[in-house]
């Protein structure tokens, strides 16, 4: 029990200093300016532009790529997490400032400055959304224009989750053209095209300047009824970037109308189907532009998983301590509390029916993006199965062996350290291990929200369909599961007394 | 001396003691007897405070058992059930000196006090750093046994205590058992469902039937003139060997 005890109290010391201890040196690192960017490939390219240039300006600039969503970057924006990033100038006024009436440029700016946000000017190309079917298929069946689809009410729909859920969206599409089909999916933009390919969808949003378009040869349907308004590449940045970096500002300014359609075409086909690292089509894009040489962090794999398997490792140490720490009380209180016991194992089992990508989400206005509202969020995660198994392994306890705890003339307090939790100490280190292994495996999302860890190389993995990058997340996080469990395995001869390891 | 007055106890609606009153006689065995469901062993939790009672007074020495003050009563007393209800993560001497431990005794009294029961007990001394997995059923009655006497209490409760046992075993640990109470010279309140046990084992025994007492006195009586019918019809029931009335024992 003593064991049990000290591994806790270890593990909780570690895990309140290694946060405080990693700001701290972060903090000293001057972060001057942090680039982010979303998870899809062209976003990645324009942060690391951003970041080069940054760099260039003598600044330490780090980039976190290939953030979940528009909410995450908006969110770690407005609350400073995030200094710059590139977005569009249809879905800052459609999705980012949907509840406003936007009619023009000045107003969307007005809105902006509200929250302390400016828009840099146009960086030259529209990427709008736009509704794609392969080529031949469309051929085939005489569609040219979103509103032909109107009379093929059987083809499948598989659209991102993000255009599933946007204001701007497939509700907004369905309503515009009246559109009849029912077998609508949301899915990820890069597997969407892999569903094209085989044929187990139909139909799909694009970005216009997808490397895929010619590569899977698609034919972009003519938005004739004109829903789609204009996504002007745009770079937002924190205001407070004005007085503190001047000349930076201006060097981006630079890039007004430098990236024209076809050049962005261009480089989101080098990644995605040359498989060049987007720090080097940034590189080649800037010396190109403007004649200088940027440098790029082109890490080796070493790095990566040197980098991935500590950011890991904080996030499932700090979370899953903490749990073991708040769930092993709060499974007391439910077996020691009639009133107690609804309360607790209800709202411990209800936080787990919560999906991790919202938990997280939900987490960003309050604490902002990276790790903090990660291991919150596994941290939440953590407590079920440990709460559980605290609460069973000590409720039963045969009756008989309470009885003589109690007729002894021990005190309840004594009772629960002497007999019921190390009577309980097996099942609630089976709980421990059941959250850590889930914990290891949740945490591969926490790349979504710029928490880092093995999701980072799942993440660009799926983005660049590359499976190699994919089993760089895969395996490790694999690896560290079941080393983890082998842990707790080996760690169960100490922890829990050898008497009841006999029978 | 230990006093049971007008005792009530139900549960959910249903009695199950009733008007109990018994005054235990100091330094003799007592022993409750009657068939299951009787309300035998409720009577044995009510002394130790394992549930309180609904009406009615229960008194050590004087000092009624109240809930306030069950921890300190209940150290007065020990208590040996039938599974031993030994704690099976702790090796049979902190199983013994679990209690005293708690309460801070010097550890030279606690070596000496498993040392006075091992003998009283003829506990074997490499047995005590053995778990309660790896001893046989009649060692751990002893280790229940001594765990109840380690603080050396004045009343000595024993709920079935040897039930668990296997019959020739059970005959050998009787045996024992009527030693150690006699030269322990403690009052002992033992619930048990066997007459032969009864007999051998106590100077009173009170017959029970659906939480009230039928008659009480030494097995003679009740076999000579049983208070009630059911009386004849329990005694008969059991087949008592006619020698256990002398206490020769089986």
């Amino acid at each position: 029990m003593r064991g049990i005890f000290v591994i806790i109290v270890s593990i909780t010391i570690v895990a309140l200093c290694g946060p405080t201890a990693r700001t701290k040196a972060a903090g000293n690192e001057a972060r001057e300016i942090v680039v982010g960017s979303k998870k899809f490939t062209e976003n990645v390219i324009l942060g690391e532009i951003v970041t080069q240039i940054a760099r260039s300006e003598g600044l330490s600039a780090s980039h976190r790529r290939q953030l979940g969503g528009t909410r995450v970057l908006w969110g770690g924006l407005v609350n400073g997490d995030i200094d710059i990033y590139p977005d569009y100038t249809g879905t800052i006024q459609r999705e980012i400032l949907a509840r406003y009436e936007i009619e023009t440029e000045e107003q969307l700016r007005a809105r902006l400055a509200e929250f302390g946000i400016r828009m840099g000017p146009p960086l030259g190309f529209n990427n709008t959304y736009a509704i794609g079917m392969k080529e031949e298929l469309a051929e085939e069946l005489g569609i040219s224009k979103i509103s032909d689809l109107r009379d093929h009410p059987d083809l499948k729909f598989g659209f991102t989750n993000e255009f599933m859920d946007r204001e701007d969206g497939w509700r907004g599409l369905r309503t515009h053209y009246r559109l009849p089909q029912t077998f609508v999916r949301g899915l990820d933009h890069d597997l969407a095209y892999r569903g094209i390919d085989s044929e187990s969808i139909h139909v799909l949003d694009l970005y216009s300047t997808d490397a895929e378009i010619r590569y899977y040869d698609l034919r972009a349907l003519e938005d004739d009824l004109g829903y789609f308004p204009q996504y002007e590449a745009v770079l937002l940045y924190r205001a407070d970037l004005i007085g503190r970096l001047p000349h930076l500002i201006d060097r981006l300014h630079d890039l007004a109308g430098r990236i024209s359609e076809q050049k962005m075409i261009a480089m989101n086909a080098k990644a995605k189907i040359e498989g060049i690292d987007e720090g080097e089509i940034a590189a080649e894009f800037i010396s190109g532009e403007f004649g200088i040489r940027t440098e790029y962090n082109a890490e080796s794999f070493w790095q990566r998983l040197r980098k991935h398997t500590l950011d890991h490792l904080i996030l499932v140490a700090i979370s899953l301590s903490a749990a073991v720490v708040i769930a092993i009380p709060l499974g007391i209180a439910a077996v020691k509390s009639p009133m107690l016991e609804k309360p607790i194992m209800g709202i411990v089992g209800i936080i787990q029916t919560i999906p991790s990508l919202a938990l997280l989400v939900f987490m960003i206005p309050l604490l902002g993006i990276g790790g903090p509202p990660a291991v919150t969020a596994l941290f939440l995660y953590s407590l079920l199965p440990i709460v559980r198994n605290t609460y069973t392994g000590i409720r039963d306890i045969p009756s008989s062996i309470m009885e003589s705890a109690r007729a002894l003339g021990l005190a309840p307090a004594a009772r629960l350290h002497l007999i019921e939790l190390p009577m309980a100490s097996s099942m609630i280190l089976a709980g421990i291990k059941t959250s850590a292994v889930i914990n290891i495996g949740t945490a591969t999302l926490g790349a979504l929200i710029g928490a880092g860890g093995y999701g980072q190389p799942i993440l660009t993995g799926i983005r660049l369909d590359n499976i190699t990058m994919i089993l760089e997340g895969a395996v490790p996080a694999a690896l560290l599961a079941l080393a983890v469990q082998g842990l707790f395995d080996f760690s169960e001869r100490f922890i829990v007394p050898k008497g009841l390891r006999l029978s | 001396m230990l006093l049971l007055d007008n005792v009530h106890k139900s549960f959910e609606h249903i009695a199950a003691v009733r008007s109990f009153s018994l005054p235990v006689e100091e330094g003799k065995t007592t022993i409750l007897i009657g068939p299951s469901g009787c309300g035998k062993s409720t009577v044995l939790r009510l002394i130790i405070g394992l549930i309180p009672p609904d009406s009615g007074t229960i008194e050590l020495d004087g000092e009624a058992v109240a809930p306030d003050r069950a921890l300190m009563m209940r150290r007065k007393m020990g208590y040996v059930i039938q599974e031993g209800g030994l704690f099976p993560h702790l090796t049979t001497y902190r199983n013994i000196t679990l209690m005293a431990t708690y309460l801070g005794w010097p550890a030279a009294r606690i070596e000496a006090r498993v040392a006075e029961l091992s003998d009283l007990t003829q506990f074997p001394q490499h047995g005590l750093s053995r778990y309660p997995a790896q001893l046989s059923g009649g060692q751990r009655q002893r280790v229940s046994l001594m765990r109840a006497l380690m603080l050396d209490p004045e009343l000595l409760l024993m709920d079935e205590p040897l039930g668990a046992l296997d019959p020739m075993i059970r005959v050998d640990v009787q045996g024992e058992l009527k030693s150690i109470f006699r030269k322990l010279k403690k009052t002992v309140l033992m619930v048990t469902h066997d007459l032969g046990e009864a007999a051998y084992l106590g100077d009173t025994i009170v017959l029970m039937l659906e939480g009230e007492i039928v008659q009480k006195g030494p097995l003679k009586s009740l076999l000579e003139t049983p208070a009630d019918p059911f009386v004849t019809r329990f005694v008969q029931a059991q087949r008592v060997p006619i020698d256990a009335t002398n206490g020769e024992g089986p």
